[in-house]
């Protein structure tokens, strides 16, 4: 196959690259504005052997997708905001117990249901710290239909490499939006399969981490037999409920697999940043517009760049360091009441650069305009 | 050919967890001796539960195992069941665990009549927790959070699964554990959804706070009320009135949901989606 060019949907390039990504599972339960990925999967996964299957709830549809691929699949099921908050129980459980799949959160208004055919970026924290506990997570954003092929391909790779959940977390401006793409060749694209036993099954222990943090991951019915549970664990897969070391140990080990890693998992696009006096930090359809702010201001002479975080958990603190001193402001443009700014804010708290909130929670995209007068105000 | 417990239980992962007199361990070796009846080997065995006393079965047995969520486990199990339809999927719950939280998901496996053998252990109380009243207490009965009594009636969890779809459904309890290991290898053997229902005693959280001290009295009580359905059948109401039924309820045969899904994906391979 050569490389394609396709007028696609968002939420179609997702599904298109979930089945060229190896996903074989889907589980999901409808819901606007995400539900072209389930029906699109419904067609697409039989024909390649694979299973759909609409579960009777959100929480029973993250149950069978950690199902699924604690049996071998890649799995993936995708939501927005009111199925997102019921899919927390068991992605914590996929965190804990360290099952790889991914969660497509294509978010819209709200709270509770909201404005269901509005875009919004109100789950950014609901992302990182929606289920209980300190559990690690990855958090991939687009802001095209291309990156959300690209980033689906990502996620299901690096929740297959790191045995964890991945979430995507569009809206419902790049999930219904389309746009001429030039997908790769799907030979050239990487996929990651996730790590099988080496030793044989008496010396099996499920959960001994490999150098890189993360334990193989084995299927079941192949002669290597063990527990897992979601209870705090030790190396075997039994439950060490009061075992203060072996929580410890645990628990610094989930959050490392994503450290260890940091640089591959952390990914940012610095656009005009090189003598800019005025950052734009921007993620998701907000990014659409910081970028044309950035030809409007550019135009009329304006230093102005923009710092599109794809990454949006873990935190890409270091991209924005680097500027801390070298400009004097960051806006930071949301479709909240103010999120990921608390986190700008975080990292730039010892350094020059101001940092400027510009946030928009009424259904409708910040407009280019908004932001070039927020640069304006700056100088 | 009669068959030590002792050999499925991975015995490094002793003491269990159980109060004495608990009813749990009876209907888990119904369990373990009606796998072992059937022959299956344990690598093709696949044991999931949820959350509770009933969830602490699997991980002291030598199977495949795993636990999930609280409610979850027929869910994780159909995941798992659709993408490895070669495997014999058990899963072990309880009143609180099956018929509370995750009753939804009960309904539903039901009517997929997917092929998962399901035990719901039933002792009448949320017993891990401490004695809290479940779904399935009786009316009246005293628990942590019924110091008055409860006011809330049960249900009868047989008849949801047969309503629901349940293609093999059956009840025993821990004193008539014969039958119950007789209904879990029917239940085994059968393609398609099955249900056994097994009425254990609770001492620590159910019976002493119900005029049923010891873990005997509350194994009389089953012996006294439970009613073989072949029986029942010759009985007047007023002879059944405060009894309850065990025995073989349900056992037809319909489509089953991974030989349908199969079939699916091979129409589709060859024909296209509509």
């Amino acid at each position: 196959m050569k490389r394609q060019v396709k007028l696609l949907q968002g939420n179609e390039a997702c599904a298109m690259a979930a089945v060229a990504a190896g996903v074989r599972f889907f589980a999901g339960y409808p819901i606007t504005p995400a539900t072209e990925i389930a029906e699109i999967l419904a067609q697409e996964l039989p024909k390649v052997g694979g299973t759909f299957i609409q579960m009777e709830d959100e929480i029973a549809s993250m149950a069978a997708v950690i199902g699924a691929s604690i049996g071998g699949v890649k799995g993936l099921t995708a939501t927005s905001g009111p199925g997102f908050t019921l899919k927390q129980e068991n992605l914590g459980y996929a965190a804990m117990v360290q099952v790889p799949c991914v969660i497509v959160n294509v978010q819209r208004g709200g709270p509770s249901t909201g404005m269901p055919t509005l875009p919004a970026q109100m789950d950014v924290m609901q992302a990182r710290w929606g289920t209980h506990g300190d559990h690690p997570i990855i958090v991939l954003c687009p802001s095209t239909v291309y990156e959300y092929y690209m980033l689906t391909i990502k996620a299901v790779n690096f929740s297959e490499m790191l045995r964890m959940p991945v979430i995507i977390l569009s809206d419902a401006v790049v999930g219904h939006l389309r746009e001429k793409v030039v997908l790769p060749d799907i030979s050239e694209i990487e996929i990651v399969e996730r790590k099988k036993a080496t030793v044989p099954p008496e010396e099996f222990l499920p959960f001994k981490p490999d150098a890189d943090d993360v334990p193989p991951f084995v299927s079941y019915g192949k002669g290597y037999r063990y527990h897992m549970t979601s209870n705090n664990y030790d190396e075997g897969g039994y439950p060490a409920t009061n075992n203060h070391q072996v929580a410890d140990k645990l628990l610094r080990r989930l959050h490392n697999k994503i450290e260890k890693r940091r640089g591959e998992i952390v990914m940012t696009e610095e656009i005009m940043m090189d003598d800019a006096e005025v950052a734009i930090f921007a993620y998701g359809c907000t990014a659409r517009s910081a970028y044309s702010a950035v030809e409007t201001a550019r135009a009329q002479g304006l230093k102005v760049g923009l710092i599109k975080a794809l990454t949006l958990w873990p935190f890409p603190r270091e991209v924005v360091e680097k500027y801390g001193d070298k400009v004097q402001a960051v806006i930071v443009p949301e479709m909240n009441m103010g999120q990921l700014v608390g986190e700008v804010e975080r990292a730039l708290k010892d350094k020059k650069a101001g940092v400027r909130p510009l946030n928009r929670f009424d259904g409708k995209m910040i407009t280019p305009e908004q932001i070039v007068s927020a640069v304006k105000e700056v100088k | 050919m009669a068959v030590h417990v002792q050999d499925y239980l991975r015995m490094h992962k002793m003491p269990h967890i159980w109060c004495p007199g608990c009813g749990t361990g009876i209907a888990l070796g119904a369990v373990v001796r009606a796998i072992h009846n059937v022959g299956y080997s344990r690598d093709e065995v696949i044991v999931i539960t949820g959350i509770g006393c009933s969830a602490r079965t699997n991980a002291i047995i030598d199977f495949n195992t795993f636990q999930t969520t609280h409610g979850r486990a027929l869910s994780f199990a159909t995941g798992f069941k659709l993408t490895r339809p070669e495997m014999k999927v058990v899963v072990i719950t309880g009143d609180g665990d099956g018929a509370g939280i995750g009753g939804n998901h009960l309904i539903h496996t039901c009517r997929r009549n997917i092929d998962i053998t399901t035990i719901l252990i039933n002792n009448s109380i949320y017993g891990m927790t401490g004695g809290q009243y479940s779904p399935l207490t009786p009316r009246g009965s005293y628990a942590t959070t019924a110091p008055y009594g409860t006011v809330e009636p049960s249900f009868d969890i047989c008849k949801l699964a047969e309503g629901a779809g349940a293609t093999y459904v059956g009840r025993a309890t821990a004193y008539h554990v014969t039958l119950l290991e007789q209904l879990v290898t029917k239940a085994l053997k059968h393609e398609g959804f099955s249900l056994v229902e097994a009425i254990t005693q609770c001492p620590i959280g159910y019976g002493r706070r119900n005029k049923m001290k010891s873990p005997t009295e509350m194994l009389k009580w089953q012996r006294e009320h439970a009613v073989n359905v072949k029986a029942a059948a010759g009985m007047s109401p007023e002879q059944l009135e405060g009894k309850f039924l065990i025995g073989e309820f349900v056992n037809k045969t319909a489509p089953e949901y991974t030989k349908l899904y199969q079939k699916l994906i091979e129409d589709a391979q060859s024909k296209g989606a509509k």
